[in-house]
């Protein structure tokens, strides 16, 4: 699924820090990361808010100075080529930020302008954007009635108006209904496979799963994991969970009952999950030991199993 | 990869195609310095397909200015009665109505009384406009539209922001102060071609006032209340006794050093002092100093507050 074998890295890396740092007054956001972003991958930050992952976006968008440490992007140190680094960046923020009392139109043309293109490159670039985005219908009408997800959409178009080597995507579709979420995901797709970089933060683990041919993990401003979705699962969880729920009250020394039955067990506040390789065989062995569910579950382990077993907590509370 | 580069070399247009022959595997060239859209360059930048460049200083300020034109082509009506009508009213109420019963005397030069006031009210108008057009616009980039942030995330940087931003208002005040110099034209306030000097020192009277709220507004982080009190305790006060209406030798020795500090009464002396004379070079030179200073302090000012906003 991940790429990472075909594509050998030539050269520098698109994004290279190294024990990066940033504080704002005596919180310490990130403490002192490494990162290697390649040409042409997926990468993703995942993590809880406040994890540090929007303050390392920004650092590598270049709009936010870094504390400590050592940041490259494209090659550049954003500290002194900050404007050279952006001309070449795409980026969409938590914000849709957009002119809402402008129309879509205008806004992708004037930030066009912004990048140094031309009146005429402006337009037909717009043009191209919110056929892209499925907003031609809407071009010349005001952002302020578009909805959530055509807003988001916008920004993203808009971010993409000057053709960027990177685009920093932080939060993508939180706030967004799952098929305005999937649509996303198609024109990120689309993007990766004509050959731009792309960087996204997001608490949701699916996301980054479908999206990412390469993650960190990201915990209290340090990374705790590192490598494509697949590895990570496999390193840090089993290929199957059984998931337990039993009614209010009947949890209570239910984990060590069942513990034997998978190499680990978590409980969480409303259900206990067996980790193990063979889910439906662990249910036969709970339910023979007595023990009696609400509800079962055998899935497939996720980015959440590995972040809760990194962390000890789930990613969104 | 190839289908999708190809069509996006096809896309980058004029200066980046040479290069792009071998979008096949632009995924994996990595590190040359040669983009053919920026030429030789030293340092190692990663190879670039990308349509986006820097652009200068000034050109940079510019292209603000032409999304605030942009903006205002669809809105100008809405700030008509503010930037427009409201100091033509004022002409008409002081200058004509009021003024018909006051005598020319020595407090107005021996003139008539709409010939004192037609160019303390342009400026006291453009003032009120770049102060208005300072605070909430301003805020809202940081706060509300959050469009500041847009901007920044681009080549453009926060300082040529702030540069837009004070050209759009010169901009805006000028042609403000240009409708009401046509109009009081027509009303007869005006008594020689001085007048034409009239609209630049209320522009840069304008700016001395405006600047200061935009820093304020960069530093302000609530729902902007703060702007409420600065009209209603500051703006008002000092276009009432800024000798806009009366001389301010009116106004008691004790508080008239609140006067010598208010830009309006420069702004306000030195409109005068070109349409009705009376203004020695000195006082001129230092009405002029005292508008440029405040002007370029709190440029200075804002500045710093634009950085410290949008660059954390």
């Amino acid at each position: 699924m991940n790429g990472e074998a075909a594509a050998p890295m030539v050269g520098a890396p698109m994004v290279e820090a190294k024990a990066l740092v940033k504080r704002f007054g005596d919180v310490e956001a990130v403490r002192g990361i490494d990162v290697q972003v390649r040409t042409g991958e997926a990468f993703g930050f995942l993590g809880p808010n406040g994890a540090g992952k929007s303050s390392t976006m920004r650092m590598i968008a270049s709009t936010s100075p870094r504390s400590d440490g050592d940041l490259r992007v494209l090659g550049m140190d954003p500290d002194v080529d900050g404007p050279r680094i952006r001309a070449r960046l795409g980026s969409v923020p938590q914000q849709d930020t957009l002119d809402t009392e402008l129309t879509l139109r205008q806004n992708l043309q004037i930030y066009g302008r912004y990048f140094g293109m031309s009146r005429a490159d402006v337009r037909r670039k717009a043009t191209e954007l919110m056929e892209f985005a499925q907003l031609s219908e809407r071009a010349d009408g005001l952002v302020d009635a578009l909805s959530g997800g055509m807003k988001r959409r916008l920004t993203i178009a808009r971010s993409l108006v000057n053709d960027p080597d990177l685009l920093l995507l932080d939060e993508p579709t939180t706030g967004l209904d799952p098929q305005a979420r999937h649509m996303l995901w198609d024109r990120l797709f689309r993007l990766k496979a004509g050959g731009v970089t792309l960087i996204i933060t997001s608490h949701y683990m699916d996301e980054v799963e479908q999206l990412c041919d390469r993650l960190v993990v990201m915990d209290d401003g340090r990374i705790v994991a590192e490598g494509s979705p697949s590895e990570l699962i496999a390193r840090y969880s089993t290929r199957e969970v059984l998931e337990l729920r039993f009614a209010p009250g009947e949890q209570g020394g239910i984990a060590a009952r069942v513990a034997e039955f998978g190499e680990r067990v978590e409980e969480l506040p409303d259900r206990v999950l067996v980790y193990t390789g063979d889910g439906e065989r662990a249910l036969e062995q709970v339910h023979g030991r007595d023990v009696r569910p609400v509800s079962s579950l055998v899935r497939r382990s996720t980015l959440e199993d590995v972040f809760l077993r990194l962390t000890g907590r789930t990613l969104v509370d | 990869m190839a289908n999708g580069g190809t069509a996006s070399g096809g896309a980058t247009g004029s200066g980046t195609t040479g290069t792009t022959g071998t979008t096949g595997t632009t995924g994996t060239t990595g590190t040359t310095g040669t983009t053919g859209a920026t030429g030789a360059t030293a340092r190692v930048e990663i190879g670039s397909r990308s349509a986006g460049r820097v652009v200068g200083s000034w050109r940079a300020a510019w292209l603000r200015v032409e999304a605030h034109w942009t903006w205002y082509r669809r809105y100008w009506r809405s700030s008509l009665y503010s930037s427009g009508l409201q100091p033509v009213l004022f002409l008409a109420a002081m200058g004509l109505g009021f003024g018909s019963q006051v005598e020319a005397g020595p407090a107005t030069g021996g003139l008539a009384y709409v010939h004192y006031v037609a160019p303390a009210l342009l400026v006291a108008g453009a003032v009120q406009n770049a102060i208005g057009e300072s605070s909430y616009p301003v805020l809202s980039g940081f706060k509300w539209q959050q469009d500041y942030y847009a901007v920044t995330a681009t080549p453009v940087t926060a300082g040529q922001l702030l540069g837009g931003q004070i050209i759009w208002i010169v901009l805006r005040v000028g042609i403000a102060c240009v409708v009401y110099t046509l109009v009081a034209l027509l009303f007869g306030a005006w008594l020689n071609a001085g007048a034409l000097l009239v609209v630049p020192i209320g522009v840069f009277a304008a700016v001395a006032c405006g600047v200061p709220i935009m820093a304020v507004a960069a530093t302000t982080y609530n729902e902007g209340e703060r702007f409420a009190a600065i009209f209603r305790f500051l703006v008002m006060p000092m276009i009432l006794f800024s000798g806009t209406f009366f001389p301010i030798e009116q106004i008691p020795a004790a508080v008239r050093w609140l006067a010598w500090i208010s830009p309006v009464w420069h702004g306000t002396e030195l409109a005068r002092g070109v349409t009705l004379g009376g203004l020695g070079g000195w006082p001129a030179l230092g009405h002029l100093a005292f508008l440029g200073v405040l002007a370029g302090f709190s440029a200075a000012l804002a500045r710093r507050y634009f950085y410290r906003r949008l660059v954390v």
